[in-house]
């Protein structure tokens, strides 16, 4: 009996070490991010969930700081020869990446060449047009996508007689005003991210253009058009109201968000992934609304376009290792998954289905917040002024300009002066970009 | 009193005890410096994938761009009130902590701390004292009627910038100061103050001049920071706005470089910045040394 017992091991140890060589040939994918907190657990709860759920490829997250550091670290990485295969970058990053052709896969390229079934009708188009092609070809993959929204302080507005948001600009102002008279007289209403409101986002919400090209979609020879009649009209109003503080400017990024929760402010614009940010903080009765339009533009408003981020495929890997980026993208498009990622994180749902099912559980009867970005993205079909933007350089943009609405606001410039010079000194940034990566 | 030399026998001796001070001096002074000055000529995209030698084309766009020149006079003024502002304010804490006075250990102590503190931290910390809306001081100061805005205002913006920078250096200045105060013999002093001179007169005819070879290593010292070191309190704190009111070239450098990917112009910048340092401390060298008396 003996000898069988150690043959039986003998064969049991070889059945394991059989069994164990798949395990070590399992890929593994990295997976650079900018998720923090809540949002950080999100991720690699996805992770280990899409690792559980197989045995070829294994998804490792890695935190690498703000959206910019991850940028920075991911193009680093790329120069060095270790690039990951799966980067999160921000909106305002996609002309960059996009513009570096083969340090890129295009995720229709991927889902075409892993076979993975792949309808780009299934997700939302406001949010995946942003980060397509004007074909309709999807570069990178939505992931956590959120737009500008106006969060009200709903105790402040009934103090002064209103029992709903202002719903145009002159409506907005008019309150605003009133605010600063009965006991805001620091801030009738501020934004986050000046630039994201006062021209990126007034301009697709008016139908108008922000550039040439379909604001650069069509092509890197693009110029800015950010200086156009309503958009010089807005910035007069605003300088007006700063010398009231009926508006008060609250700096270029989203560090003034807390003049909102801590109350002072009453009307504030900002990112809808504000929201876990405002349940916890703010002590009064609040609400978020639709960003106010002009009535005199036919056709207002149009739709918003998005902020947040998505997931670029970096180029140079095995087939292999890209048929698993895109089984897990196609793990991350599944409906349940989907709406559970909106529910939890309080981003946008991608996909249509992930919507309806939200819809039809009755999330947004409870949580009324988190459906006006969707209504605001889906207001309308996008067009080519509101699919999104695809400017090179536009992080360092988006200070140019705030530098040039900081001189009128602060009365050194006419609105005509200061968005004309913030055209002219953008366009020079744009011919640079183009120097640089059109070649 | 001649100096004794002291020779090593042979040069391989000598040569191996100065080995590792140049091989670090070259490798993390003069290897980046060469690459700063390579990189110049170039032209890239953010990632590298084509690079074009474009001669002096980085330069030509820089010197074609008020907005550099702006940076320019910005840098000199900010660089002129940081130092200024620092180095009075040292010399007055240390000409005070050099008293004879109970628990001055303790007191130098304190004023050494600041010291520790990073750039950016200190800017966040000023952030939350002088931002409208968030800091004490701004609320106290808007309440007793003065509109303080640096937001919007760049003369508050820049206020507001050269104390954080300066507040970080009074330390360093402080210490060496106190170390130069304490290296002046009393009975210089005492032979003065026997002579009828009062203590104004006694400060600005012995004690300054004697100082002056502190005075002086100081100014090079805090000009080198203010031009260099600063752009994480600007970044924090102003975002070298509002407008362009902050923006200084090394701030220029950060914000072409890291956020607008142009690694090209930014090290053309580098490059420029580096004459103007390597500039100012000669001449400072060559006209400000002659009157320090040693």
């Amino acid at each position: 009996m003996a000898p069988t017992t150690t043959i039986r091991i003998a064969l049991a140890g070889l059945g394991l070490a059989l069994a164990a060589t798949p395990a070590l040939a399992v890929t593994e994918l990295q997976w650079w991010h900018a998720m923090t907190g809540a949002n950080n657990d999100a991720v690699n709860r996805l992770a280990d969930e899409f690792n559980a759920s197989q045995s070829d490829y294994k998804v490792v997250p890695t935190y690498k700081g703000n959206y910019g550091e991850t940028l920075n670290a991911g193009i680093a990485a790329f120069r060095a020869g270790t690039a990951p295969h799966i980067m999160q970058v921000f909106e305002v990053g996609t002309a960059t990446m996009m513009s570096a052709k083969g340090a890129i896969k295009p995720v229709y390229q991927l889902m075409k060449d892993a076979g993975e079934p792949f309808d780009p009708n299934a997700y939302l188009p406001a949010i995946t047009g942003y980060y397509s092609t004007t074909k309709g070809e999807m570069l990178s993959f939505p992931f956590n996508s959120s737009s500008m929204v106006m969060w009200v302080n709903t105790d402040a507005l009934k103090s002064i007689g209103l029992s709903e948001p202002p719903k145009t600009w002159p409506d907005l102002f008019a309150a605003a005003k009133k605010l600063t008279q009965n006991g805001f007289p620091n801030c009738g209403f501020s934004t986050t991210w000046v630039t994201w409101l006062n021209i990126e986002q007034l301009s697709a919400w008016h139908n108008l253009p922000v550039a040439t090209k379909a604001n650069g979609m069509d092509g890197l020879d693009t110029t800015l058009e950010i200086n156009g009649p309503l958009q010089v009209k807005h910035l007069a109003n605003l300088a007006e109201a700063q010398k009231d503080k009926s508006f008060d400017y609250s700096g270029r990024y989203d560090s003034g968000f807390g003049r909102f929760t801590a109350g002072e402010c009453p009307i504030m614009f900002g990112s809808s992934g504000s929201y876990g940010n405002v349940k916890g903080a703010a002590k009064f009765a609040w609400a978020s609304a639709p960003m106010p339009y002009y009535p005199d533009v036919p056709g207002a408003p149009q739709n918003s376009i998005i902020g947040g981020a998505s997931l670029w495929v970096m180029g140079g890997k095995k087939p292999d290792e890209y048929k698993g980026v895109a089984k897990f993208f196609t793990f991350l498009s599944d409906t349940d998954r989907q709406a559970k990622l909106h529910q939890t994180t309080g981003y946008m749902p991608i996909t249509k289905a992930a919507y309806e099912k939200s819809k039809a559980d009755g999330f947004y009867d409870k949580n009324p917040a988190l459906e006006t970005p969707i209504k605001e993205l889906t207001n309308k079909p996008p067009t080519e002024n509101s699919r999104g933007l695809r400017l090179g350089n536009l992080p360092q943009m988006r200070d140019l300009w705030a530098e040039e609405i900081e001189g009128t606001l602060a009365g050194k410039k006419t609105p005509k002066q200061a968005l004309d010079e913030a055209a002219a000194r953008g366009n020079a940034m744009l011919r640079q970009f183009e120097k640089q990566a059109g070649r | 009193m001649s100096p004794e030399r002291i020779t090593f026998g042979g040069r391989l001796l000598p040569a191996a005890l100065i080995a590792p001070q140049l091989l670090i001096v070259g490798l993390f002074f003069y290897w980046p410096a060469v690459q700063a000055v390579w990189q110049s000529f170039q032209m890239q995209d953010a990632f590298g994938l084509s690079t074009e030698f474009v001669w002096f084309e980085n330069y030509r766009a820089l010197f074609t761009d008020a907005g550099y020149y702006q940076a320019l006079v910005t840098t000199l003024v900010f660089a002129a009130a940081v130092a200024g502002l620092s180095l009075g304010f040292a010399l007055l804490l240390a000409a005070m902590a050099d008293r004879e006075i109970r628990g001055s250990g303790i007191y130098r102590t304190l004023l050494i701390w600041p010291y520790a503190v990073a750039p950016a931290v200190a800017g966040v910390l000023f952030g939350f004292l002088f931002q409208p809306g968030l800091g004490l001081i701004a609320r106290g100061l808007n309440q007793i009627g003065i509109p303080w805005n640096p937001l919007l205002d760049g003369n508050h913006a820049m206020i507001l910038v050269v104390m954080a920078a300066a507040w970080k250096q009074v330390s360093y200045n402080f210490l060496f100061f106190l170390a130069g105060l304490q290296a002046i013999p009393g009975s210089v002093i005492e032979a003065a103050a026997i002579d009828g001179a009062g203590p104004a007169r006694r400060f600005w005819t012995i004690v300054f001049p004697l100082l002056s070879p502190t005075t002086f290593f100081l100014m090079v010292v805090n000009v080198v920071y203010a031009f260099c070191e600063t752009f994480g309190v600007i970044d924090v704190l102003t975002h070298g706005g509002p407008g362009r009111a902050t923006q200084t070239l090394v701030y220029k450098v950060y914000q072409d470089g890291r956020i607008g990917a142009d690694l090209g112009g930014s090290a053309a910048q580098s490059v420029v910045l580096m004459a103007i340092v390597i500039g100012l401390t000669a001449i400072q060298f060559r006209y400000v040394e002659k009157r320090v008396a040693y």
